[in-house]
């Protein structure tokens, strides 16, 4: 093998700086912060579904509320957590509780890196920024 | 053996004929569920469409600013001023003669001659605009007739605006939102490269009220209602009145009536000047 001496460090040089921003997060700690959400001040406690359920799966309730109403014209839901009937709309229900975009939409689709276009369109409530 | 060979195909020719007596009575079932179905639909079921009492809109009456200006606040329509390229209209007006062209009124009524005329979507029974569109961003409602929109779906292609023979639709050549006065929360605004035009304020009607234009009204200027139901409104004012609709020969079958009696008459058959003011939450 020719300059093998060279192509070994070169490799060790590249490993080390392909891995590095492991190395840097793991010796400096840096844990980002998880997001803080601004939980609705008009007093209401229950969402449309249980807390987890909307946590992980909003994106899929929001889209079949989209279908429901756009397409086949029907506009109230009925929790399967409470039974309760809920305006299938995101301006009215959602963000009737929710009333500040900045603190609670944006606060964790920021922080996962995701855009959604909701807001292309729907208009955010107002006194929100 | 013989015997046994005899009996096969007994058999076989007996199933034979079962299997196609049973099939073509099926067939005829179908086919007579068909027709009953078909019978259903043009009978029963909900049509929902307009009358607009031309009568009843005097040349210069503020009235049709009124209704345009309802519309299109409700519903988040930009203005741009007299960019005409760039216009995006939901309900707008024309003169009688350009908005009846295709009927070459020669010597023509003159009151009638110029008249303001209100023009919106005709929500047609047989909607071309809904034909050609390759994502059924666009549809006609089986439930009421509504040839509606999903702004979710729309490509921006603009195949329905070539499409629609009455310039109904709008193309969002820009940004809207920058064109909006003043934005209503509730209905949501459109974005660049989304085509738009008037649902006959279905989101209304879905909470129990009457089309924005309508309820601009003071004096059933506009009917709404269903055409499918022969005691309805709209209905009584078509057995009555002499009405016409745009471009009829055309076929797609345009469910806005327009009343061009001479108004004249109109006095003798006026009801009183009530009008029911439909309650419920309005968009705030």
């Amino acid at each position: 093998m020719y300059d093998a001496g060279k192509i070994i460090v070169g490799i060790v040089v590249f490993v080390v700086l392909a891995t590095s921003p492991l190395w840097f997060n793991a010796l400096t700690e840096a844990t980002p912060e998880a997001p803080k959400l601004t939980l609705p001040t008009n007093g209401s406690t229950e969402c449309v579904e249980a807390t987890g359920y909307m946590r992980a799966s909003h994106m899929d309730l929001l889209n079949q509320w989209r279908e429901q109403v756009v397409r086949t014209g029907q506009r109230d839901y009925v929790s399967s957590s409470s039974g309760k009937v809920f305006d299938m709309s995101l301006s009215r229900t959602c963000m009737d509780c929710h009333s500040n975009k900045a603190d609670f939409c944006d606060a964790c689709h920021t922080y996962m890196a995701v855009s959604p276009y909701c807001w292309d369109c729907h208009v955010e409530p107002k006194g929100a920024n | 053996m013989d015997g046994n060979r005899r009996d096969f195909l007994k058999l076989a020719g007996l199933t034979a004929l079962g299997a196609t007596g049973a099939s073509s009575i099926n067939a005829t079932t179908a086919a007579a569920s068909t027709v009953e179905s078909q019978a259903e639909a043009s009978t029963g079921g909900v049509r929902l469409g307009m009358v607009i009492d031309l009568r009843k809109f005097s040349k210069n009456d503020a009235l049709i600013e009124r209704c345009i200006e309802a519309c299109h606040a409700a519903h988040n329509v930009p203005d741009f001023g007299d960019d005409a390229k760039n216009e995006v209209k939901w309900i707008w007006s024309e003169d009688f003669e350009t908005a009846f062209h295709s009927q070459e009124f020669h010597y023509i009524r003159e009151d009638l001659k110029g008249k303001p005329t209100l023009l919106l979507c005709n929500h047609c029974n047989n909607p071309p605009c809904t034909r050609v569109c390759p994502t059924q961003a666009t549809w006609k409602r089986e439930a009421d007739g509504i040839v509606m929109m999903d702004w979710h779906r729309c490509i921006g292609c603009r195949y329905c605006v070539v499409a629609c023979p009455y310039g109904s639709r709008s193309f969002n050549w820009k940004d809207p939102r920058p064109a909006i006065d003043e934005i209503t929360p509730d209905y949501p605004t459109r974005m660049r490269g989304v085509v738009e035009k008037c649902t006959f304020c279905e989101e209304r009607i879905s909470r129990g009220l009457e089309p924005a234009c309508v309820e601009a009204c003071s004096n059933d200027e506009i009917v709404f209602g269903n055409l499918n139901d022969p005691d309805s409104k709209v209905r009584q004012l078509l057995a009555e009145r002499m009405a016409i609709r745009r471009k009829s020969g055309l076929g797609t079958q345009p469910e806005v009536y327009y009343i061009i009696d001479d108004p004249r008459t109109l006095q003798e058959t006026a009801p009183a000047a009530v009008v029911e003011v439909a309650e419920g939450g309005d968009h705030a």
